[in-house]
């Protein structure tokens, strides 16, 4: 990009002189100062709207009771630090129980999740072998329906998974959205490194396992980010599957003591307290428990949005 | 190229189309009968298997669950030995029954709201942030627009609550000044207000990165040569970057239409114990409510099958239309 500036915007040590016509970038004139000061003003509330919750929940959820209690519930900056409220839902009750769920489920399913779309993806590249076309139509009209709450349920249900923790994981296993990506992105690797690692004598699972896979660092990060959220946010496929409240996950949880705002007693906690901390403080920690992990990943796959979106956007 | 490519290409064939382990030169071989084919490509085969039987199973043979709509499905009968009544189930869609109407209703009121007021916003964003000069900005802008996107509807509805409800952020600070609390949560008359705003505020950035993607696209000589021809920059939006970005507009109104039946469902059933089912009840909650919680399956799946029907209808009809306008659609087949 070049700044084609006005010729009378000399001596740039002191004052420009007022140019009559705007600076020019790719033939799109500069905003005027009014345009310029109307999108900060834009741009500082929308990203206030999203940054300021998430401060009050955190500074709720580390304050101290007094103070939460002088509030009315929700505090925007802490005076004091108080972990009790982590302390307590880190006990071994409810809260740590689910967090294990919910970690197990998300590890567990985004390294199937993986192996499954990537194996597929890779498969579905290699143009001109057998079946690959009929597959590929199959996973390209899968993108146009879907076959329904019920009939998913009682899919779910004859193959014995209802109450497992596996019903979490298989149904969603592989999205066909994710498949086309990874496609795309195996489909358009030079055909030289290919060819010639073929004729080194290199088999198909060699060719994926050692040329494939390393080279698609980038979108496999997108799509792992994809289905790790997935598998971290679902709260409908446990509400539908699961009924033994002992394998809820996270969200459930969330739901039930956040949401519906349900007690949590120090039974729940699985502690022998006299007293808790106020109850905003433990749901607002419970609130924080679970987005962190999201937060912990988003600014490493951050960078990897655009080019693993736009693969498949583009060329799927 | 290489060498091999080069000689695939000059007897005619293109490098892509180039089979898997073939030893032998493409073009004196005869074709393969299909067994030898499959044996041959067997590799490839065993790698798509497992997900290819996830497809089948959960998407192709789940279909088949639909059936039930036709029955009264007993759960500890199962599909083999429950009653076949022909289309009793779907007489509940004509019968007039009130419950069902409201969640039709509702769908429709959620569904043109989110198409007025939640489709055409990250538009406006995306071509807002295109403008901005500084790269840096724009990039730390993105990354906290983001990530709302990345949170689940419960905690987007707890972040809510948290901030609007009775004892929440703004009301704390309402009161503190002396001025009358807001009363938003679990009141049915702000509800559409309520949800369309949770929306916006959960995707619209997100929605934003096709649109960039698109508008970093559009051939900067047009802008030079309007430039020269003395258009203003409200022109050039005009005549320049909104044509460029009307066939993914299309494209997105198509794919949004095919979803105008399933609204939100995992944030209203959310909210449906504190505002009532009255304004929150739209047909994939009825199906979860009717079907799974109070046990009336067929009608459930009834309801279901018409409505994932008249989706795939829409978006078909949809597509064909963008087609007879010369727009490209969502696909060509």
């Amino acid at each position: 990009m070049t700044i084609t500036r006005e010729p009378t915007a000399r001596g740039a040590v002191t004052r420009p002189p007022a140019r009559r016509r705007r600076a020019v970038v790719d033939g799109v004139a500069m905003p005027g100062p009014t345009e310029r000061v109307a999108k900060g003003v834009i741009l500082t509330v929308a990203c206030a709207l999203v940054i300021l919750p998430f401060v009050g929940i955190v500074s709720t959820s580390l304050a101290t009771p007094e103070q939460v209690t002088k509030a009315g519930g929700f505090v925007l900056l802490p005076t004091g630090i108080d972990l009790s409220a982590y302390r307590m839902i880190f006990a071994g009750g409810v809260v740590t129980q689910a967090l294990w769920v919910s970690v197990l489920v998300t590890v567990v399913g985004t390294a199937i999740s993986l192996a499954l779309t990537t194996t597929l993806g890779w498969a579905l590249s290699r143009r001109g072998a057998f079946g690959v076309r009929g597959m590929l139509l199959l996973v390209l009209v899968s993108l146009l329906f879907n076959p329904g709450m019920i009939p998913s349920y009682l899919v779910v249900q004859r193959l014995g998974l209802l109450d497992s923790l596996w019903a979490l994981i298989i149904p969603t296993s592989v999205s066909a959205f994710n498949v086309v990506v990874v496609r795309a992105f195996f489909v358009q690797l030079p055909h030289e490194i290919i060819d010639s690692a073929r004729i080194d004598g290199a088999t198909e699972w060699q060719l994926f396992r050692r040329i494939g896979l390393p080279l698609s660092k980038p979108v496999l990060a997108v799509v792992g980010l994809f289905y790790g959220v997935g598998y971290w946010n679902a709260f409908f496929s446990a509400l539908l599957y699961l009924s033994d409240a002992s394998k809820w996950p996270l969200q459930l949880v969330l739901r039930t003591y956040v949401v519906d705002g349900t007690q949590l007693g120090s039974q729940d906690l699985g502690i022998d307290a006299s007293s808790l901390p106020p109850q905003t403080s433990l749901q607002m920690a419970i609130l924080v428990v679970s987005v962190v992990p999201v937060l912990l990943v988003y600014p490493f796959l951050q960078r990897h949005f655009a080019k693993g979106m736009l693969t498949g956007a583009v060329k799927g | 190229m290489t060498a091999l490519d080069e000689a695939r290409t000059r007897r005619g064939v293109r490098p892509d189309e180039a089979t898997p382990s073939d030893g032998a030169p493409p073009v004196t071989r005869p074709p393969l009968p299909w067994w030898r084919r499959m044996v041959r490509d067997r590799a490839v085969l065993l790698l798509a298997l497992p997900a290819m039987v996830v497809i089948i199973v959960f998407q192709y043979l789940a279909l088949g669950g639909n059936v039930i709509a036709f029955q009264d499905y007993q759960p500890y009968l199962g599909i083999g030995r429950s009653l076949w009544v022909g289309l009793e189930n779907f007489s509940i869609l004509f019968s007039g029954d009130p419950e069902f109407l409201d969640a039709l209703r509702n769908t429709l009121i959620i569904t043109l709201l989110q198409t007025v007021i939640v489709f055409p916003a990250p538009i406006v964003l995306a071509l807002l942030l295109h403008s901005l000069v500084s790269n840096r900005v724009r990039q730390w802008v993105q990354s906290v627009l983001y990530l709302p996107h990345f949170l689940s509807w419960v905690i987007v509805v707890a972040v809510f609550q948290q901030v609007l409800g009775g004892a929440g952020m703004i009301n704390n600070f309402l009161r503190a000044h002396g001025w009358q609390p807001i009363d938003v949560i679990g009141n049915s008359d702000a509800f559409y207000g309520l949800i369309t705003s949770q929306v916006i505020w959960k995707d619209t950035g997100w929605a934003t990165i096709l649109f960039l993607a698109v508008l970093a696209g559009i051939d900067k000589s047009l802008y030079e040569a309007s430039a020269v021809d003395g258009a203003t920059r409200g022109r050039q939006t005009w005549h320049i970057t909104l044509p460029g970005m009307r066939p993914i507009i299309i494209m997105l109104l198509i794919l949004k239409l095919g979803d105008s039946l399933s609204v939100g469902f995992e944030q209203l059933l959310l909210q449906q114990d504190a505002v009532g089912l009255g304004v929150s009840e739209v047909l994939d909650t009825y199906v979860y409510n009717q079907g799974v919680v109070g046990g009336y399956w067929g009608v459930a799946a009834a309801v279901g099958l018409v409505k994932g029907v008249i989706g795939l209808v829409l978006v078909l009809v949809a597509n064909k239309v963008a087609h007879m306008f010369g727009e490209e659609g969502v696909y060509r087949a």
